[in-house]
């Protein structure tokens, strides 16, 4: 019999099961103690990267199951960092699903920092603490530290910045080609812009694929980028942001840049159809530039040094590596995260995919300090990006700095195409940026 | 009605056979319940489901809507009551992607709503192939609104699009699609259109084939044109699919969120360098996954369910003024 009363219990039950489920995601059990950790025993760790960190393609995985067989290492891969992070957040909120290591993305490591540092193993308290922070450039270390001294993630690459140029545009437009001459070409932004201007008036083509790509590269250039020392964001103060948006504002109102959105399917079409002469390249812009022109692109571009670096060099971009404290295989988890990111492999990462390293030892490293790059006509890439790599300042980050940089190159791509003036998009940048920060 | 009450009563006979060995003298009431258990049975798997996925996370947006909290943290946060709609209401973000959101739905369902009424008419004349025409209207409303917005995202491209190209063959300028406020509207209408225009077709035809031919008979007798049958006897017979289409379009337009998404093409969602395509779908996303402030996009997909519900209101309102003076 289907009684009244039981199936009234019925749907209670059903009812509370699906407020339970939905109200609680997964346990708060401690993990394994580092006290019970066998470091041979069988275990599967699971990684959670975004778009191509490339620790498979470099051949890692398969390397450090190698030298541990025990060890089983699967990757979860998203294509896109901010969907990714979109994710992790909300399996962070339900405090399950999470993967034994999970990578962050520099736009992001901030809002770890600041709000999820208790989720996530503390490197700093490690017995090999010393040795570790001794692993990396100490801006990198401190980008993934709070303020009361936890480390919350290791690097694996960073993103010092030159600027890249199309040799076959410049002999075509009367400029010099050579890596030497070009670097004369412009020691500042404001001389940038002169050549912009120079080049522009003998080529159809635009000088610089977009607003954002000078923008997003001399914003780090001042002493503070979007955040104060305690990294709450300040755009409207900031020198990085002040001198960043007059470049660039000067190259979108002058028509000096091709306007494009950069990661949008017209940008990536552009690359193959020679629509821009120059592009600001963190060093893993040299792999997007090879992955979007193939073989057809190889020996056409070179790389110079980004304007105004003799004052300020900058990092745009890199990525860390996080152990979850709540994990199962906590322990085993940071062996292979300190490994990963340990100055050999960062070699190995720079030397079979081009990800420049986030550790001095590794940069100095004669494979990556002598390494040139053939696709860009035999740059030497290891000595450009290193130099770079080693005059960086820490710049403070914080929890935003994605949002606020969509919201400054958002406002520049509207004056490129008209939509509004400099002092106009300045006051939109403004607006959206108090939008995303919540203020 | 009538379909309804006949497939109850279908289930009721397919049911196994009620229990009749009940214990007599049992309130009437109760019995007539039990008699009905395989109905309740029956409509069970739906409101758990519902109450699962649709009533729970309902409520649920609600209570997050009152607090200001983050995506990493939405069942804490600080209780804000109701400042996150006072702001919402202060946001000149929300009255723009309002405002988008009412420009893109009229551009998107006027247009949309008349050539299905026109296609509609059109398939219900004898054709050759007419199955065939009628499978193929329903294409676009098959294909997923990812793979037909990055489709149409590259026609509409700015330097490589396919219908620039079109418009400098035929001597015309270019247009910048993406980046303007009318353009970049135009174009996502398109989309909406080019996808559920079908769809409506396929409404509006199956409503006109139960219009009795007698009525079209009885026209043509008077003399009156195909035309003026169509006005004075296919519209006012199929007023209540109408109202209908009208009211699933509404909320159609008001949801809008994919195509506007997509159609920037670089996973931004602020909907365009300016805002200029950025639908209230859009802005909720924006706040809550691109800002990670859950409460305020929270407060948005009330405002927004606030909004459907008074559009539905007014049609059905209308709707019954029309009938009442009809009659």
């Amino acid at each position: 019999m289907f009684h009244s009363t039981r199936s009234r219990a019925a749907w209670g039950a059903a009812l509370a099961a699906v407020l339970l489920t939905a109200g609680c995601g997964g346990s708060d059990d401690a993990s394994a103690d580092a006290a019970d950790y066998d470091p041979d025993a069988p275990v599967t760790l699971t990684v959670g990267t975004f778009g191509t960190m490339d620790f498979d393609n470099a051949g890692l995985y398969e390397e450090y199951m190698e030298l541990h067989p025990n060890v089983t290492i699967e990757q979860n891969n998203v294509a896109q960092s901010a969907a990714y992070y979109k994710s992790l957040q909300t399996r962070l909120a339900a405090n399950s699903g999470l993967d034994d290591i999970q990578a962050f993305e520099i736009g992001f490591i901030a809002d770890v920092v600041r709000n999820h540092a208790d989720a996530f193993v503390d490197f700093a308290a490690e017995e090999n603490a010393d040795e570790l922070e001794g692993n990396f450039y100490d801006w990198k270390w401190g980008q993934a530290s709070t303020a009361d001294g936890k480390t919350i993630g290791l690097g694996t690459d960073t993103g010092p910045q030159a600027m890249c140029y199309r040799t076959d545009l410049f002999e075509q437009a009367g400029l010099p080609t050579e890596r030497a001459q070009v670097a004369e070409l412009w020691p500042t932004w404001d001389a940038y812009l002169d050549t912009a201007r120079q080049y522009q008036s003998t080529s159809d083509a635009a000088f610089v694929d977009s607003p954002a790509s000078i923008f997003s590269s001399s914003v780090y250039q001042g002493e503070v980028a979007y955040n104060d020392e305690e990294g709450n964001p300040i755009p409207e103060e900031s020198d990085g942001v002040e001198r960043a948006w007059e470049y660039a504002s000067t190259a979108a109102d002058e028509g000096l840049t091709a306007n494009l959105s950069q990661f949008g399917d017209e940008w990536n079409a552009a690359f193959s159809n020679g629509a821009f002469a120059t592009i600001a390249c963190p060093a893993w812009m040299l792999g997007y530039i090879n992955s979007q022109m193939g073989d057809a692109g190889a020996g056409l571009w070179d790389i110079a040094p980004l304007p105004g670096s003799d004052e300020s060099a900058s990092n745009w971009g890199g990525s860390f590596l996080g152990v979850p404290a709540g994990g199962e295989n906590v322990e085993a988890a940071k062996d292979l995260a300190e490994w990963l990111t340990a100055p050999e492999q960062q070699v190995k990462m720079f030397t079979d995919a081009a990800h420049f390293p986030s550790s001095p030892q590794a940069a100095e490293d004669p494979g990556v300090m002598d390494a040139t790059n053939e696709y860009f006509s035999g740059a030497p890439t290891g000595e450009i990006f290193g130099e770079s790599a080693a005059n960086i300042q820490r710049t403070p980050i914080g929890p935003y700095d994605t949002q606020i940089q969509e919201a400054f190159t958002t406002a520049l791509t509207d004056i490129a195409s008209g939509g509004a003036t400099p002092d106009e998009g300045w006051e939109n940048a403004l607006k959206a940026a108090r939008q995303a920060t919540g203020g | 009605m009538t379909i309804a009450s006949g497939t109850v009563r279908e289930a009721a006979i397919a049911a196994p056979a009620p229990d009749r060995t009940e214990l007599p003298g049992r309130p009437r009431k109760r019995r007539q319940l039990t008699r009905n258990r395989w109905g309740y049975a029956y409509v069970a798997p739906f409101f758990l489901v519902f109450g699962a996925f649709s009533l729970y996370p309902f409520m649920y947006t609600a209570w997050v809507s009152l607090h200001e909290t983050s995506l990493s943290n939405i069942n804490g946060g600080t209780w804000v009551g109701l400042e996150n709609y006072r702001e919402l209401l202060q946001s000149e973000f929300f009255w723009n992607a309002a405002r988008n959101t009412l420009t893109i739905g009229i551009l998107a369902t006027v247009p949309q709503l008349c050539m299905a009424l026109g296609l509609a008419h059109l398939l219900n004349y004898k054709l050759r192939g007419r199955t065939f025409f009628r499978t193929v209207m329903l294409m676009p409303y098959a294909t997923s609104i990812a793979a037909a917005t990055l489709v149409f995202s590259q026609l509409f491209g700015r330097d490589y699009g396919l219908i620039n190209t079109m418009l400098e063959a035929v001597g015309l300028n270019r247009i910048d699609w993406e980046s303007g406020t009318v353009s970049s509207q135009v174009a996502i209408a398109v989309i909406v259109t080019w996808r559920w225009t079908g769809y409506n077709a396929l409404i509006y035809l199956a409503a006109m084939q139960s219009i009795p031919g007698e009525l079209y008979e009885a026209a043509e007798i008077d003399g009156a044109s195909k035309w003026k049958q169509f006005l004075n006897v296919t519209i006012p017979s199929l007023r209540p699919t109408i109202l209908f289409t009208i009211v699933v379009s509404t909320i159609g337009a008001v949801q809008l969120f994919g195509e506007p998404l997509l159609f920037a093409g670089n996973g931004t969602t602020s909907g365009g360098a300016s805002g200029q395509y950025q639908t209230l779908g859009l802005l909720m996303y924006q706040q809550g996954w691109s800002n990670f402030h859950i409460g305020q996009a929270a407060t948005t997909a009330w405002a927004m369910f606030m909004i459907i519900l008074v559009i539905v209101g007014v049609n059905a309102v209308i709707g019954r003024l029309r009938a009442r003076a009809d009659r």
